[in-house]
């Protein structure tokens, strides 16, 4: 027997939508979910909480009926720390699967990865990480916090703790870099003076005569963005040489990978410490939030500000197609571009229009027998570094990662 | 004259450190002339050896002292017997055989404690002088790496022990032909070099953030220090190590920790140049 074409499609089709009969509750077709992430290799202790929180959002919008009616899938990639995975997955991502909105990416390297094959597809990307901001792309969401979000924050806090004398350690890569203007910006801002900046490479490991250097300097304040394994040596040797107790230390980066935790509370008590969430967070949807985590993965040890990004930059994005009624591409960023908000774990979170990165709350904390205690909130932070290189409003067009000049 | 003082410190604390890392590989490296790739891995797995005995309960002192070097130590003769002993003399194929060994280390290392940073705070409080704070444990390291080189030339020069290693390194067939085995010569001179790295790991390790890579951090600066130091063992280590941590803690303070470390390298260059075969082929010729 000869089948035609057309005939074959058409039973195809019924054999279909017959196999998605039983989960009837639903319309028959589902949106889907893209999710790409590094759920193992050497950047898992991001990559894994968050896709457990990829999960937990996905399986939260189902059980209150999905969006539009149709139930959400996840098809997720595993790109094993590895950036070559990273463009193919998407490609698959985008051509075979195509999804509907994909979230992911971890560095910003895996970012700019994955950004453009995104833009060509005109398919929607969500950026769920802390990073050095200026990504300036119609396509892109970013709900992560940028640099003068911390530091705008940290700096007067600190120096009011303290004094106006700031010294300045920091990673020598872009981000330290960056960081570190948006630091001395900020502290000249604010009446006081930067007497020294110093960058470390991420494997410099001894801290010793830096130590001996801040003395002879003595400064008010230390602001440390020092980043990765070898850079928590200074934590330790600062805390060693007995200066915790003499001269206030702030960072923007300790505690992300949960550092506090492997400090011992006589070396990390005291470190003052800005960002958008902490499990200490004394709020509702915080202890919610908890309680669903510890549900469905036994203990809350793995949350990290990463997962809780991932979890609200989710949210985000569901009450936007709620509010497009439809998951094409164009009417989300519209109704997403109106100024979207949702309460998270993480205080309030909005969409900025101008930038699509988040406005939202960043929390000072210290840290406190390694936990990070929550002494003071700001409400409705602005990405104010993006929003000085980068108007979407104005030129929709623009496809670039801006090197903000201070 | 606080600030000499603490200087000072800083500069002694500088060229321990390098004695310390060096030490092992000055035996295996400059006794054995085992190109061992795998020596900032076994200083990683010293570190490991002291945090999972601590957090065993074991004392500190106990742990960093006798555990970590027994148990590199016997990493150490488990990778002779089965890897280095059929190597000897190949000098490229150690080479090999020993950059396979640590990434393989680096993998075990990675699957039983964790992609993640560990690590132990110093046991030493630390102290004021005038108006500055030290940290107290670089004394500790600067009295070890003292006690290291002492205890290095007293078991070489002094004991029977010594004299035979040195023979066999200098003729092995010699030694052979007097009666003694080579083959469990090399393995103990090995054993004692695995020994000392780990013991290297193990002091430096509540300084750091122990990840599985952390060993190479070490491994330049090791090799670097060794080579430079030339054909004699302890002098040539004591020289160059000497020589690179002055300049390297100068430049750190009059410039930055980054020129500093440029500083290192560059002097590294310039003493090869002037001295290719190192500081002792030119001075402290013929000592130990």
């Amino acid at each position: 027997m000869s089948l035609k074409r057309r005939e074959f499609l058409g039973a195809g089709a019924a054999l279909t939508t017959a196999a998605l009969l039983p989960s009837a509750a639903f319309a028959a077709d589902t949106i889907k979910l893209g999710s790409i992430l590094d759920t193992s290799g050497i950047f898992d202790a991001y990559g894994k909480p968050m896709d457990q929180a990829t999960r937990l959002a996905i399986a939260e919008i189902n059980a209150n009926g999905g969006l539009l009616g149709r139930e959400v899938e996840i098809i997720d990639y595993d790109t094993q720390s590895d950036m070559a995975l990273y463009s193919q997955y998407a490609q698959k991502l985008t051509r075979q699967d195509r999804v509907d909105v994909v979230h992911g990416g971890i560095l910003s390297a895996s970012r700019e990865a994955i950004r453009q094959t995104m833009r060509k597809t005109d398919t929607l990307y969500f950026y769920n990480v802390q990073y050095e901001g200026g990504v300036c792309d119609r396509n892109i969401f970013v709900t992560g916090v940028t640099p003068t979000q911390q530091v705008e924050v940290l700096v007067p806090y600190a120096m009011k703790k303290s004094g106006p004398k700031v010294y300045i350690l920091a990673a020598d890569y872009n981000y330290g870099q960056i960081t570190a203007r948006w630091i001395q910006k900020f502290v000249e801002d604010n009446g006081g003076e930067v007497v020294a900046t110093d960058f470390f490479p991420l494997d410099v490991s001894d801290f010793g005569s830096t130590i001996t250097k801040i003395q002879q300097v003595s400064p008010d304040l230390v602001v440390a963005p020092l980043v990765g394994g070898a850079h928590l040596s200074f934590f330790r040797q600062w805390a060693a040489a007995g200066m915790n107790t003499k001269i206030p230390l702030a960072s923007t980066t300790m505690g992300v990978g949960n550092e506090h935790k492997v400090l011992t509370s006589a070396e990390g008590d005291g470190i003052m410490v800005a960002y958008n969430y902490s499990q200490e967070l004394d709020t509702p949807e915080n202890k919610a939030f908890k309680e669903k985590w510890k549900a469905a993965y036994g203990d809350t040890n793995g949350i990290h500000e990463l997962a809780v990004s991932t979890y609200q930059g989710i949210m985000l994005w569901a009450e936007g197609v709620k509010k497009a009624g439809t998951v094409d591409r164009d009417p989300v960023i519209e109704a997403l571009e109106t100024g979207v908000s949702i309460v998270g774990p993480a205080g309030n979170i909005a969409i900025d229009p101008q930038t699509h990165h988040a406005t939202l709350d960043v929390h000072i904390m210290e840290v406190e027998d390694q936990k990070m205690k929550v002494v003071e909130t700001l409400n409705q932070v602005a990405p104010v570094d993006t929003q000085a290189v980068c108007n979407l409003q104005e030129n929709p067009d623009d496809n670039t990662q801006y090197e903000i000049e201070i | 004259m606080d600030i000499s003082f603490v200087i000072l410190v800083e500069m002694l604390y500088a060229i321990a450190s390098l004695v310390l890392i060096s030490a092992g590989l000055a035996v295996v490296f400059g006794m054995m002339k085992v190109i061992n790739l795998a020596h900032g891995e076994f200083m990683m797995m010293g570190g490991y050896a002291t945090i999972t005995a601590v957090g065993l309960g074991v004392n500190v002192f106990i742990a960093m002292l006798i555990v970590a070097p027994l148990v590199v130590g016997l990493i150490g003769l488990v990778v002779e017997r089965l890897v280095i002993r059929h190597l000897y003399g190949r000098l490229v194929d150690t080479m090999l055989a020993t950059w396979g060994l640590s990434l393989v280390f680096i993998g075990l290392a990675t699957m039983i404690f964790g992609n993640t940073t560990t690590g132990i705070s110093t046991p030493i409080p630390g102290f004021t002088v005038g108006a500055y704070q030290i940290n107290g444990y670089n004394f500790f390291i600067i009295v070890m790496a003292v006690v290291l080189v002492i205890a290095l030339y007293a078991v070489l020069k002094g004991t029977r022990a010594g004299l035979i290693a040195r023979g066999t390194m200098q003729r092995s067939d010699m030694a052979a032909a007097l009666g003694y085995s080579p083959d469990r010569i090399y393995m103990a001179t090995f054993f004692f070099g695995s020994a000392l790295s780990g013991l290297a790991g193990a002091i430096l390790a509540p300084l750091v953030g122990l990840v599985p890579t952390s060993g190479g951090a070490y491994i330049a600066k090791a090799f670097i220090t060794v080579i430079a130091g030339g054909p004699s063992l302890i002098a040539g280590l004591v020289s160059s190590a000497t020589s690179f941590g002055l300049v390297n803690q100068i430049f750190t303070f009059a410039v930055s920790p980054v020129i500093g470390e440029v500083a290192l390298l560059i002097a590294a260059v310039i003493l090869l140049r002037a001295m290719p075969q190192g500081i002792t082929s030119r001075f402290f010729k013929g000592k130990l």
